[in-house]
């Protein structure tokens, strides 16, 4: 076409030293640099701080109020005691004793809100009734609960079952299993597809693209949001494991042991499912408005499972079957473990039913990425992205 | 250099590229002339590989093109994007790694680069934060950053105003100098014609010309030449082998061959004095129209429709009216 031949200078032409050419970069750098990006821009924003701050202050105060209101809030009891009557008190833990001269002082001091209560040596008729108490006490609007049971005699407990998952807990372990759950993917799910659309919308994917291969973009993204929500899940609960020690709570702890490590192997690979299906999902749209109508059927895969798992907790067979359907088995399945209902094989095989759908779903999902990624204006439809080629 | 043969490409049943091929230079900017829509956007994306084409070859020194070499290219892409919260600088270091380069080097060129283009004071600002003639400049500087092999730039130039026109044309000049073959699209004719050393126009998906901006003046435009003198020239009509093409009084624009343009340069010394004798060079928006509209393809439309990719076509003034 031109025929005008010039002297092409070689490399490294007038004002520049020898070439410069950077190794070809290898995949795994790349995607760990692609995720560094992601964290780090999240981790900057203003909203993403206060939001972490605001969870972790309601953790801690879930863990940690309950102890407090329920025990002795606003510090130890006062209690006046006159003469000998308040021995049963000495040494115990909570109670403050306030020696009064006699039983008109202690009433006093309990009238003057001085003391929370008194103890009072049992009047001689009362005693004679045979209540089998030799102390009386005094308070203001009502019985001293905690002071009354201090100075009962407690009879022995014989359980039969010591074993079993007190009810309370069999509501509130998939209850906390799910919402961790729930909150760590639809939060990190929507931050995908918005970080998916926002490049989209302001065009930026172009120039990465003539970079770094779209399924290196779309694996850091989800690299990159899972440390994220899986360091948040970690957040979470060392500030719930120091508040239950804290509060002397920890005998539960020992309770969920084996099925948290089981509860976090599941969730890794769930997170990856529902993150990829995210990625490909927000890909189809080109402006943030669209992302909601887009994004519905992933908020169904994520929320159905969540309040099956919840509802469901009591009912065996429900419990199983959402136990290997991959979207519930990173909840269910923890949870079965946890009341001992699952045999020792039944998390292996979830786990392997759940990585094969998660490999499958990544694979289909990069795919979609890839094609439609530079493709804008109106929504891509799923067919013609996977259909069509690059 | 970088040759492109035969590349087609069709979108939903509709062919936007047809047997597109030219040849882009080491050492030499090359100018990619076009209408909206005219393929311009999609040939550059296939020489990046960011699209596929059906058929044809794009060969960089006789060599296909695989992906990993394909990411050493720079790319300025027409619709211009960066991350709008990230900082200049950072960004510019972030595109540089992902290239390939470490982290040290990747910050060092990414502020040598910045200093070049006059956006070293902004290297610490967020993207959003820049007029939309710095941010085109950072846009320039994402191509640049990784030190390409081959540059490919989409309307580089749009949104410049001069000053900047001439930063950015210092770079990419000193690019191509340094043997990186240089290809930019634009609709600015007069700019292409300034600024580069070969041109390439495309019209309806195919190439209507391609080569150095002096063999296309000689091929394309006609020869014409101006002559004022002191008294009426109306008898240049008389002349033959001269079509005049305008004419008012003591001034006329003829065609004619280098021979018959002398003999009327005598005749008019002989009937006067005069005062402008001179060839006049034909304008690329004068070349253009006539490659794009000429005889072979009459009434060839520019292709206003929307992009062919699907993205909505940016309102720009048409070719006509830029060139006019």
């Amino acid at each position: 076409m031109s025929t005008d031949v010039r002297p092409t200078p070689a490399h490294g032409g007038p004002g520049r030293t020898a070439p410069e050419v950077p190794p070809p970069p290898r995949t795994g750098p790349l995607v760990a640099l692609v995720a560094g990006r992601e964290v780090l821009a999240q981790v900057r924003t203003r909203s993403f701080q206060v939001s972490t701050v605001i969870l972790l202050l309601v953790v801690l105060a879930g863990v940690v109020l309950p102890s407090l209101l329920g025990g002795r809030f606003g510090g130890d009891t006062r209690v006046a005691v006159v003469a000998g009557a308040g021995a049963a008190l000495e040494g115990r833990e909570g109670f403050e004793t306030v020696p009064a001269d006699d039983a008109d002082e202690a009433r006093q001091l309990v009238r003057d809100e001085g003391v929370d209560a008194a103890v009072l040596p049992a009047p001689a008729a009362s005693s004679g009734e045979g209540t089998g108490a030799d102390v009386l006490v005094v308070a203001r609007t009502e019985a001293p609960t905690a002071l009354v049971e201090a100075l009962s005699v407690t009879p022995e407990v014989e359980l039969t079952d010591p074993d079993a998952t007190p009810e309370a807990l069999r509501f509130l372990v998939p209850f906390a299993f799910g919402l961790v759950f729930f909150m760590a993917a639809l939060g990190s799910g929507t931050m995908i597809a918005q970080n998916t659309v926002q490049e989209k919308q302001t065009r930026v994917v172009e120039i990465l693209l003539a970079a770094v291969p779209a399924r290196v973009l779309m694996a850091g993204k989800i690299l990159g949001n899972a440390a994220l929500a899986i360091g948040q899940v970690a957040a979470i609960a060392a500030v719930a494991v120091v508040g239950l020690v804290v509060t002397g709570q920890d005998d539960l702890l020992t309770l969920v042991g084996a099925p948290v490590a089981w509860f976090v192997g599941f969730f890794v690979l769930g997170f990856a499912l529902l993150a990829a299906i995210y990625a490909a999902s927000a890909s189809l749209v080109s402006r943030l408005e669209d992302v909601g109508s887009v994004l519905q059927p992933v908020t169904w895969l994520v929320m159905l499972p969540y309040f099956g798992v919840v509802f469901f907790s009591s009912n065996a067979t429900v419990m199983t079957v959402l136990s290997y359907i991959p979207f519930s088995a990173p909840v269910a399945m923890p949870v079965r473990l946890f009341f001992g209902d699952a045999a020792w094989w039944e998390p292996l095989l979830a786990l392997v039913l759940l990585a094969a759908s998660t490999v499958v779903v990544v694979l289909v999902a990069a795919r979609i990425y890839t094609r439609s990624l530079l493709r804008t204006g109106t929504r891509v439809r799923l067919r013609s992205a996977l259909r069509e080629r690059d | 250099m970088l040759v492109l043969e035969g590349i087609e490409r069709s979108f939903g049943g509709r062919r936007v590229l047809q047997d597109v091929g030219f040849t882009v230079q080491r050492g030499r900017l090359t100018g990619f002339v076009g209408g909206n829509g005219a393929g311009k956007t999609t040939t550059m994306r296939i020489v990046l590989g960011v699209l596929a084409a059906d058929a044809g070859t794009v060969t960089l020194d006789g060599t296909p093109l695989d992906a990993g070499r394909r990411r050493r290219f720079g790319y300025m892409p027409e619709e211009r994007g960066l991350y709008p919260k990230m900082k200049v600088a950072e960004q510019l270091t972030y595109l540089a790694r992902l290239h390939g380069w470490d982290a040290e080097a990747a910050a060092r060129r990414a502020g040598d680069l910045l200093e070049r283009l006059g956006l070293a004071e902004r290297a610490g600002d967020p993207v959003e934060t820049l007029s939309l003639g710095n941010q085109q400049r950072a846009q320039i500087a994402a191509a640049l950053v990784h030190g390409p092999e081959v540059l490919v730039l989409d309307e580089p130039f749009s949104g410049l105003d001069p000053l900047a026109v001439d930063v950015v044309l210092g770079v990419l000049s000193d690019t191509a100098a340094s043997g990186v073959p240089v290809l930019f699209s634009s609709h600015q004719l007069d700019l292409v014609e300034r600024l580069c050393d070969d041109m390439v126009i495309i019209a309806g998906g195919r190439i209507r010309a391609a080569g150095a901006r002096e063999e296309l003046r000689e091929r394309y435009g006609t020869r014409r030449h101006e002559l004022v003198a002191a008294g009426d020239v109306g008898w240049l009509r008389q002349v033959p082998g001269v079509r005049v093409e305008s004419f008012s009084g003591g001034s006329a624009l003829f065609e004619a061959d280098e021979a018959t343009a002398q003999e009327v340069l005598r005749t008019a010394l002989a009937r006067g004095p005069v005062t402008t004798f001179a060839p006049v060079v034909p304008t690329l928006g004068e070349i253009f129209r006539e490659v794009v509209a000429g005889p072979q393809d009459a009434g060839s439309d520019l292709g206003t429709g929307p992009a062919p990719d699907g993205t909505a076509a940016p309102v720009r003034p048409s070719l006509q009216e830029v060139s006019r």
